[in-house]
């Protein structure tokens, strides 16, 4: 679609005012509702949105559709969700770790899409960079390919995936600047930058706020232009499923 | 007489070369990690966007936002690099990942694997799993030879759910190293104190030695 006559500029667009909100309540006040389809990052319960996730459970909108590689663990982040009864489906690469979605997907109360992990990632991302899809020679002659269309390209069995994008994402992220350009830390990164690119409105859930200016460009993971919506959480919880240690050997 | 734990470690770990890039599955390959020298120059690669992962962290090291893909706390090495998650999948499905060690439920004489779910138990979804088993450049499996009751689970035709087709180049069981060949496996080592016998017993297709 190209304009031809004056454009109305992006709300993305406007600059470095504007996107903070004070809390993840503000931020997210009008953008929850019945059936919302939902991105959120994090792998298990590495680099979740923690406040977002938890305003989600408190304002309690149903028959949700949440796009999230695991939707939670052990019973805590996305899984409060799930534990809460406000699930309809589920499109993620593993459930493992997560009764609560395990009991209700026997049940039959929420139907869960699988997809492999890094098909599901690069559906994201196809979503964001305005891609139809794309073809993949992973899930070739599995589950995954059945009712998909296939096509042998060098040689190989492919598999077409379609593109993911959602209304909402929510996403967590070190440091950022009041425009939204943001700086993951270490393996808290995983999905966050593809589905801030992915979704109508993207909430960004900060630890450090920085001024303008003060991330150098050569730095930032996720330009600020796909964020919307800023909100400075400074502590998280940050839960470690499995706490893995060596010990020092005497000295 | 057959492979122990550590002796199947140990010979998937003697799999890789000098200065490759491996990525280690959730499981019984993960513990291949503690089998590579340093020396070795081995760069590990982790598909929730790290590569030059380094081993679990002392206890006042422990970092919550720096776990490997069976979310278990780990370390950087020195010329580690970390990355979303498509980038992660595309070093993989690009074949830049050199070696990809994974665990087995079966592999087929064709290399068709079958890691990822039974029927009738409860899923719990593939992860990286076809990724990695269609796109890692080698991958080698670790599995039990054969079911307790003696069912085998190295097959001239999979029983299982596909993960991915022929994709396996060797299978470590504790009976041996067996390499897929089409329509027979050939067998490269076998454990010491295990006869031809007993490997072609536990087989479930003809097997070269």
């Amino acid at each position: 679609m190209t304009a031809s006559g004056p454009v109305t500029p992006s709300p993305k667009a406007a600059g470095a005012t504007g996107k903070v909100y004070p809390t993840a309540e503000a931020a997210l006040a009008d953008l929850l509702h019945d059936e919302l389809r939902l991105m959120s990052g994090g792998f298990g319960l590495c680099g979740i949105p923690e406040a977002c996730i938890d305003e989600i459970a408190r304002r309690a909108p149903r028959e949700l559709t949440v796009i999230s590689n695991n939707c939670g663990n052990q019973g805590q982040g996305l899984a409060v969700l799930l534990q809460r009864k406000l699930v309809r489906a589920v499109i993620c690469s593993y459930v493992g770790g997560n009764p609560d979605l395990a009991e209700q997907y026997l049940a039959g109360t929420v139907r869960v899409e699988l997809s492999p992990q890094g098909t599901f990632a690069e559906r994201i991302r196809a979503g964001g960079a305005g891609l139809g899809g794309f073809f993949t020679p992973t899930g070739a002659g599995t589950i995954v390919a059945e009712g998909k269309e296939t096509r042998v390209i060098d040689g190989q069995q492919q598999v077409f995936e379609t593109p993911l994008r959602a209304e909402l994402a929510i996403v967590r992220a070190q440091v950022a600047d009041g425009f939204g350009n943001a700086r993951f830390h270490r393996t808290a990164r995983n999905f966050s930058p593809l589905m801030a690119t992915a979704a109508t409105v993207t909430v960004l859930e900060v630890d450090d706020l920085v001024e303008v200016g003060a991330l150098d460009p050569d730095d930032v993971h996720l330009p600020g232009l796909f964020v919307d919506r800023i909100v400075h959480v400074p502590r998280h919880r940050d839960v470690i499923e499995h706490r893995t240690t060596r010990t020092r050997s005497p000295a | 007489m057959s492979w122990s734990r550590e002796e199947m470690l140990r010979r998937a770990a003697a799999e890789i070369r000098p200065g490759t890039i491996v990525n280690l599955g959730i499981g019984m390959p993960t513990e291949v990690a503690n089998e590579i020298v340093s020396s070795a120059n081995v760069m590990l690669q982790s598909e929730n966007g790290l590569l030059g992962m380094g081993p679990f962290p002392y206890d006042d090291e422990v970092d919550p936002l720096l776990v490997n893909a069976g979310k278990q706390t780990v370390t950087v090495v020195p010329g580690a690099s970390t990355f979303d998650s498509a980038m992660s999948f595309a070093m993989i499905r690009g074949g830049h990942v050199d070696l990809a060690i994974l665990g087995g439920l079966e592999v087929a004489v064709n290399g068709d694997l079958a890691n990822w779910t039974v029927p009738g138990k409860l899923i719990t979804g593939m992860g990286g799993a076809m990724d990695l088993a269609a796109g890692a450049r080698r991958l080698l499996v670790m599995q039990s030879h054969a079911s307790k009751d003696g069912k085998p689970k190295l097959v001239a035709k999979l029983t299982l759910p596909l993960t991915a087709l022929a994709c396996v180049d060797r299978v470590i069981t504790e009976l041996g190293v067996f390499d897929p060949a089409g329509e027979r496996f050939q067998c490269v080592e076998r454990a010491p104190g295990v006869t031809e016998e007993r490997v072609r017993a536990l087989t479930g297709a003809p097997v070269d030695f």
